[in-house]
């Protein structure tokens, strides 16, 4: 296993629907706790879809009143996230033009946005706050965190749906192999839980619709599964030149390995059914990272419970790493929820540690697997990873027909 | 009255940026002093604007230096 760019990661952050901090969800998620739950919000009554992935620690708690209230949820969890990653790596002392920021959304400050129109209707423009535009932007986030960390190498933010997380990722190594970073901070964040986004994702009959069983509704590869949940929250890691990593002693939990970015070209919203695009991202990772695909032990899928997305998926899987791979497959979003542009950047902080600590996480509410899945699912409990050095990949997706499949391997 | 008003201008630029009640006096400087920048001096302004039914325009904003003058300006649109 060779790796041309050399690129580790070397610290982590998030807030999930399943723990305040990246250790704290590493842990529920490990043990196979669900996030999901009915929503605390009344307005959640009218809906056809009343529960989701709220946060498990609520932003407000922990972050200072005056900064939290410039800031849209998707922006306050973004810093959180970031803040937690940086000082994760250490806190290093790096010249700030050397330091870059990829942090992708989804939608961006869809609920400032969102209320800011509430306010224009019932007390006119004059009462806009000032705030509003920075809040709403989607590069919004990504300047928070750049601005925090004062990070002048570049500022990016990719947007691609449900792959804008995993995107960042892949452009924050991009941005380091092609010299103009040591270090950045690499993530997404999404906060969309709105009546409206809600009733959107609904309509397109893209939610699963289990209100009278929350924990059991996000179930990947299981046989009732009906639709995705929405989730909220952010992740970060912070990608690292090795050589300057190495020079400071920092703890490495991994190697990043390379990306592979393609599209379907097939649907706005529906996967094709041949996986085809999704194939060649994949196999595109593997031979950025110049292994083999039989060398893959471990997949963080995409898996958002949709009838057809997993069975797209599987297909890929298959087509890019051999239909008899023994890859062991997790479906992370059956506790967490789809956490839309933050879920690449959260399953990649996932495959980190799993890689890190030897564990492939379980995929919970599996009672009975669709047996078109034809792949090795750690079903409902977490499986341990073998010893010696290991290869493992987080696919993303995102509607659109954007694919993204992330390359990590272990570090020794 | 101005005592009113200060306090009333130092609860509401406590609320938008944070600065303890007992540093807003009126010989602060919004910018220099209280480190108020622009947008949340419109914050700022569309809080009073609410709090005493007075308006203040973009072109008077702009000589409000110091929590002094913003007192005064709202007294005497008060009066």
């Amino acid at each position: 296993m060779s790796n041309s760019h050399g690129i580790v990661v070397t610290g982590i952050g998030a807030t999930t629907p399943v723990g305040g901090d990246a250790t704290s969800s590493w842990m529920a998620i490990k043990a196979g706790q669900s996030g999901i739950a009915s929503l605390p919000y009344e307005w959640a009554g009218d809906l056809p879809v009343r529960f989701g992935g709220v946060l498990a620690v609520s932003p407000a708690e922990v972050m200072d009143r005056v900064e939290a209230r410039r800031l849209d949820r998707s922006q306050q969890t973004a810093l959180l996230a970031s803040r937690e990653a940086w000082a994760d790596a250490g806190s290093p002392e790096v010249d700030p033009v050397r330091i870059g920021t990829v942090v992708g959304t989804g939608i961006g400050g869809v609920i400032t946005l969102l209320d800011a129109y509430d306010v224009l209707k019932e007390r006119g423009p004059s009462r806009i706050s000032p705030h509003t535009v920075p809040m709403l932007m989607p590069n919004g986030p990504a300047a928070v965190v750049g601005l925090d960390h004062h990070a002048a190498a570049g500022v990016h933010a990719p947007v691609s749906a449900c792959a804008s997380g995993a995107e960042a990722v892949a452009w924050a190594a991009r941005m380091i192999s092609d010299g103009r970073a040591d270090i950045v901070v690499a993530g997404g964040t999404e906060a969309p839980i709105h009546p409206l986004t809600i009733a959107g994702f609904a309509s397109m009959r893209a939610l699963s619709t289990r209100n009278d069983d929350p924990a059991a509704a996000s179930r990947p590869y299981d046989l009732a599964r009906d639709g995705f949940v929405m989730g909220e929250g952010a992740a970060m890691v912070i990608l690292e030149r090795e050589d300057h990593a190495i020079a400071r002693g920092a703890r490495i939990y991994a190697r990043y390995l390379g990306a592979g970015m393609t599209a379907d070209a097939h649907h706005i919203a529906q996967p094709d059914p041949d996986g085809i695009g999704a194939a060649r991202a994949i196999t595109a990772a593997l031979a950025e990272a110049d292994v083999n695909a039989n060398e893959v032990v471990h997949v963080n899928a995409h898996a958002t419970s949709t009838p057809q997305g997993d069975i797209a998926e599987a297909v890929a899987i298959r087509r890019a790493l051999g239909p008899d791979t023994a890859a062991i497959i997790s479906g992370t979003k059956s506790m967490t929820g789809h956490m839309l542009g933050a879920a690449g950047a959260f399953e990649s902080l996932l495959t980190v540690l799993a890689l890190h600590h030897r564990m492939a996480p379980p995929t919970i509410n599996i009672d009975n697997l669709d047996p078109e899945i034809g792949l090795d699912v750690a079903a409902n409990t977490a499986r341990a990873l073998p010893a010696g050095p290991l290869v493992a990949i987080n696919n993303s997706f995102g509607f659109g027909g954007h694919d993204v499949a992330l390359a990590f391997g272990t570090y020794s | 009255m101005s005592d009113a008003i200060l306090t009333g201008l130092a609860e509401i630029i406590n609320e938008v940026a944070g600065v303890p009640l007992s540093d807003v006096t009126p010989s602060k400087n919004f910018t220099d002093d209280l480190d108020i920048d622009s947008l949340s001096m419109v914050e700022v302004v569309m809080a009073a604007e609410d709090k005493w039914g007075v308006k203040i325009p973009d072109s008077e904003v702009k000589n409000l230096n110091t929590v002094g003058d913003a007192v005064d300006y709202i007294a005497k649109a008060t009066a």
